[in-house]
């Protein structure tokens, strides 16, 4: 009995015929995800990097990066494509626009956090040394920045790639089609193979984007984030030799992993 | 706009209220079971770094898709409530248990030998200690999953079932753009007043953070 609807459920999937490449072929539609998740994260990181550095450079209009990152999280995707494709019609901009607008958050509040939490000695160090403002930035805080500044490119990645789906209810392919396509016609295998490759899909991307991660990120910058992450018991004891001085230290602890917390999410 | 939201007051209504229940119920579930798996984490060091993979892959499974799947696994129909309950549910474990985890890793230490100390047995000290103590952390991760929630309620539009979703798809169907935006100004406006709430309770819970950090 239990093996009957999973053999069903898997139908669609394991057809040989679902998998030549034709159009509306699983190949071709996983194409086309991956083409439509890559073109908006270019296009959000153009828009969202930039903003993000100067913001955490020059720490003006901090403020409006957190409003916007929560107001982003907040909007439904599905919404604001509805309302672009009854504002302009059915075509690449409405599907793009709620992408972009998707991806554009994580990205630049994240890489706003990641500049503000670089460490002030080593900005001061790399003015010291001479670098000039555009040298600090790219040598020093962007370096140092990178693994939040990372974190937030993955959660858009992630979103996007999950997101695309959408795309298909207002007749765009990618793997949404399945899903779509199989829902209104009844065929859950159809469905289920859109569910699980979209999920797989996602699951490679962020495997693949925590590979470039490892391999741009400074071992440096990696090492002291680790040891960080393990909490306030490995604190040197010298460093905090007044009660008031752990207070302070705990609690700007806290204020940072609430930070990490609010900025690291990665809702879809 | 406004003769459409007065033409439809009970269908709005309806839609508020079902998201309300379809965002909220997962998070308060979620988080009965985030919170003792973090801490087992806690306990068991060598469970961190499995228990915090298990989040991190589950919470890259689209929303969608999760919708779809999770019918398949339970059982239940397709159309049915409960697969969006359970989906966000799933989300809100998986975002919480790494920062139940990490808050009261942060805990450790000077606080809990002091508590050790004073004579509190591991389950007063948890309850009475740790989990205080990290609350802040915590509810800043239940923020993020109950905003999180909030906004993907409307995706189970395609199933039939997504609270002020079905706004987007009647109007989609329509071509009218006024349940559109009533549904996305209440989606928002709701996100934002349970971001306030919990930032009000937390306040209520911990009195000790606002003057550690005056």
């Amino acid at each position: 009995m239990l093996v009957t609807p999973m053999l069903n459920y898997f139908g669609y999937l394991f057809d040989g015929g679902n998998w030549s490449f034709a159009q509306g072929s699983i190949p071709h539609l996983l194409l086309q995800h991956v083409e439509y998740t890559l073109i908006t994260l270019l296009i959000a990181a153009v828009i969202a990097l930039p903003v993000g550095l100067l913001i955490g450079h020059t720490n003006r209009g901090a403020l409006l990066a957190i409003n916007i990152g929560n107001a982003g999280r907040a909007l439904p995707t599905f919404g604001l494509l509805s309302l672009m494709v009854t504002l302009v019609g059915i075509g690449t901009l409405p599907v793009l626009v709620a992408l972009v607008v998707l991806a554009v958050p994580p990205i630049l509040t994240s890489t706003y956090a990641g500049i503000r939490a670089v460490d002030s000695a080593a900005v001061d160090a790399a003015v010291g040394m001479g670098m000039r403002p555009l040298q600090v930035l790219t040598r020093a805080e962007v370096p140092m920045a990178l693994p939040l500044i990372m974190s937030g490119l993955r959660s858009a990645l992630l979103q996007v790639c999950a997101t695309a789906t959408v795309a298909a209810y207002v007749g765009f392919g990618g793997l949404g089609r399945l899903l779509i396509d199989g829902l209104s016609t009844n065929h859950y295998d159809e469905v289920f193979a859109g569910a699980v490759l979209v999920a797989l899909l996602a699951i490679v991307l962020d495997l693949l984007s925590a590979a470039v991660q490892r391999s741009i990120v400074s071992p440096g910058v990696r090492e002291r984030r680790g040891r960080r992450h393990r909490g306030s018991s490995d604190a040197p004891m010298s460093d905090a030799p007044t009660s008031d001085a752990a207070m302070s230290e705990t609690s700007e602890q806290t204020e940072t992993r609430q930070q990490q917390v609010s900025t690291a999410s990665t809702s879809r | 706009m406004i003769d459409y939201i007065r033409n439809n007051q009970t269908i709005i209504w309806q839609a508020l209220g079902q998201h309300v229940y379809l965002s909220l119920l997962p998070v308060l579930l979620g988080t009965v079971v985030a919170v003792p798996v973090g801490y087992l984490a806690v306990r068991r060091p060598a469970l961190y770094q499995p228990i915090v993979n298990l989040g991190g892959v589950i919470y890259s499974i689209p929303s969608l898709a999760l919708f779809l799947i999770i019918p398949v696994v339970l059982g239940t129909g397709v159309l049915s409530p409960l697969n969006i309950i359970v989906a966000l549910a799933v989300y809100t474990f998986a975002l919480l248990t790494r920062t139940v985890a990490d808050a009261l890793t942060d805990v450790q230490g000077e606080t809990t030998q002091a508590a050790d100390a004073l004579g509190f047995r591991r389950l007063r000290r948890l309850v009475g200690v740790e989990i205080p103590m990290a609350l802040p952390v915590m509810l800043a991760g239940v923020r993020v999953a109950t905003v999180s929630n909030i906004s993907l309620v409307s995706v189970g539009a395609f199933l039939g079932v997504g609270g002020l979703g079905a706004l987007f798809t009647r109007g989609l169907q329509l071509g009218f753009i006024e349940p559109i935006i009533v549904g996305i100004v209440l989606s928002v406006l709701l996100a934002a007043v349970c971001d306030i709430g919990i930032v009000l309770l937390q306040r209520r819970l911990t009195p000790w953070s606002r003057v550690g950090a005056g």
